[in-house]
């Protein structure tokens, strides 16, 4: 009879159970180690700007260099890049990713603008200032303003919208294109009246998404269109302008002796902003899922 | 077809092309401003060890160092805390911790990297200080956790998306033969998903090394040169960083400008190699998988 070979013996031995049991409490403790610092940071600054926001601070102008007043050019500022980006970048998005979803055939030309709009989703937004600087302000002559920081910001939010679009309109049945057609509409008809009405939830949160981005980048903005201080409101596109980004950048290592009460109203009011527009997208998204009849 | 839907059609594919115009142009002007660089400062010169353009010397080395070193610590912490959570949301919470996590890493993907430098420069560098014993805080490590937190939301979707994108067959062969919830995971679902958690570790890496602001404001912007592990405790200076703090202050069209143009062709093109690399990786497991199926 041939022996039965001994199990080896491992000087620590542990189950299957137990290892799965460790396995899963290891990777719960990662998880909690990636969400606790950001639940953390959001705590703590709602905490520290809170007792600092007032109608004052949100509606005057700085004074004493920034170390006190209010932050309204900022904000202005802020409201202004934004309408700049979404005026730019929405119809130019929207047309491209309509182009992408319905029209474009799985060809070459195809594939080299896919590779184009993921390449333009990856430049570093620092280079993106640079060619801004490049191009509008100095090659289009338009001057550090806000024009020029509004292009800029407009061709880095594009990726965003444009892949999103296509998603949503992708997302669309087949079928509801054939009875387009079948009703005897046009391509185009079929699209705007039948397609794009069913795909604009999707359309709208990647949109908000791609301007929550452009509203709080600092660096595209940093050499086209932001600056220190300004004593008016901004009055025409070709002004510079104050942001708030740029402003916190400014206030927490430019400006000594700075207030730490106006660096964490500025800091919770730009998260405001940027959390607002999070929780709008989102709040889009869960509706048209509920409301889909596809 | 009508002329009007002939007009909308031809520009929508205009508008569809888009991508591809804006690519070119973002390379045109960098080379524009940036390739004389290479005539006014010899090669030997930009890959010397010492960056101090008062006194024009432009040796990038040094930047490039930094880049590399806050990157590379950087990405050591956000591949693991990254991709456990990842595998923590996908494949193991219950669905109610699930729709608590998910938002909270999107939210961490929406906070501006300004923001994040600020809570570094108040919080994180003054602990770091106290912890190593380290006559300032404002070191590469400094840098590197604020990065890992911008790249982690990244890693966490796409390596979520990579899971789920293995088909449960696979998973329902495991248990059958009798493995465990881990085992499955870590013997089957990983490896089966390496080639979409490759892609999600390649476009963290370009997160890292585009990002801008954070690293400015908390790396200390001296530009020395990587002298082993000490390094990653002491202050650095990055690529990014050099280029955003310093182009508000030259001359248009003097050498330091030119520079300036160069670091952000370099910037262009290591992060027009990794999205490519990365998505044809991508493009090959999605091959890969379909053989499997059919």
């Amino acid at each position: 009879m041939i022996p039965y070979p001994e199990p080896k013996k491992r000087r620590f031995s542990i189950s299957r159970q137990q290892s799965q049991k460790i396995g899963f409490t290891f990777v719960r403790l990662i998880s909690l180690i990636t969400v606790l610092p950001i639940l953390g940071i959001i705590v703590y600054i709602i905490i520290k700007g809170g007792s600092h926001i007032s109608w004052e601070f949100l509606t005057t102008m700085p004074s004493d260099g920034m170390r006190a007043g209010g932050i309204l050019p900022a904000i202005v500022g802020t409201f202004y890049l934004m309408a700049g980006t979404a005026l730019f970048s929405i119809p130019l998005g929207i047309a491209a990713g309509i182009y992408m979803a319905e029209y474009a055939s799985d060809n070459q030309w195809t594939r080299i603008i896919r590779v184009a709009i993921i390449s333009l989703g990856g430049v570093p937004s620092v280079v993106y200032g640079l060619f801004g600087l490049g191009l509008f302000v100095l090659f289009c002559d338009f001057g550090i303003s806000i024009l020029a920081a509004s292009l800029t910001l407009s061709i880095m939010t594009l990726p965003v919208i444009i892949s999103t679009t296509e998603e949503a309109l992708r997302s669309v049945p087949y079928r509801f294109r054939v009875v387009g057609v079948s009703l005897g509409g046009t391509q185009w008809q079929t699209i705007t009246r039948i397609i794009l009405p069913q795909a604009l939830p999707g359309i709208l949160t990647g949109i908000i998404l791609g301007l929550e981005r452009a509203v709080g980048e600092t660096a595209p903005i940093l050499f086209t269109g932001a600056t220190f201080y300004l004593p008016h409101l901004p009055s025409s596109p070709l002004d510079a302008t104050m942001a708030l980004p740029y402003h916190i950048y400014v206030i927490s290592t430019q400006v000594p002796g700075m207030t730490s009460g106006v660096q964490y109203g500025t800091v919770l009011v730009l998260m405001v902003f940027v959390l607002g527009m999070n929780l709008i997208a989102s709040l889009i998204r869960s509706r048209a899922r509920s409301r889909r009849q596809w | 077809m009508k002329r009007s839907e002939k007009i909308i059609t031809n520009t929508v594919k205009i508008a569809g092309s888009s991508s591809i115009l804006f690519i070119l142009l973002i390379f045109v002007f960098l080379v524009r401003e940036g390739l004389p660089a290479l005539g006014e400062v010899s090669l030997k010169d930009l890959f010397s060890l010492r960056w101090y353009p008062i006194e024009d010397l432009f040796g990038l080395l040094p930047l490039i160092s930094g880049s590399l070193v806050v990157t590379f610590t950087s990405i050591l912490i956000a591949v693991p805390l990254g991709i456990g959570t990842a595998i923590y949301i996908g494949e193991i919470a219950p669905k109610n911790v699930k729709e608590i996590l998910k938002p909270t890493v999107e939210i961490m993907a929406g906070i501006p990297s300004v923001v994040l430098g600020f809570i570094g420069i108040q919080a994180l560098s003054p602990f770091l200080r106290e912890f190593f014993n380290l006559p300032t805080g404002l070191t590469a490590l400094s840098g590197s956790i604020l990065l890992a937190m911008i790249a982690i939301p990244s890693i966490v979707s796409i390596a979520e998306d990579a899971l789920y994108a293995v088909p449960s067959s696979y998973r329902d062969a495991s248990y059958a033969l009798g493995a465990t919830k881990w085992q499955t995971i870590w013997g089957v679902v990983l490896p089966a998903a390496r080639n979409g958690l490759m892609t999600a570790v390649m476009l963290g890496i370009g997160r890292s090394l585009g990002e801008t602001m954070a690293v400015m404001m908390v790396t200390g912007n001296a530009a020395t040169t990587f002298s082993g592990l000490k390094s990653v405790i002491m202050p650095v200076r990055t690529m990014t960083a050099t280029i955003a703090s310093e182009m508000g202050e030259v001359a248009s069209g003097s050498v330091h400008y030119h520079v300036l143009f160069f670091i952000g062709i370099i910037l262009f093109i290591f992060s027009l190699v990794i999205n490519i690399s990365s998505t044809s990786v991508q493009g090959k497991s999605k091959q890969e998988k379909g053989q499997v199926i059919s």
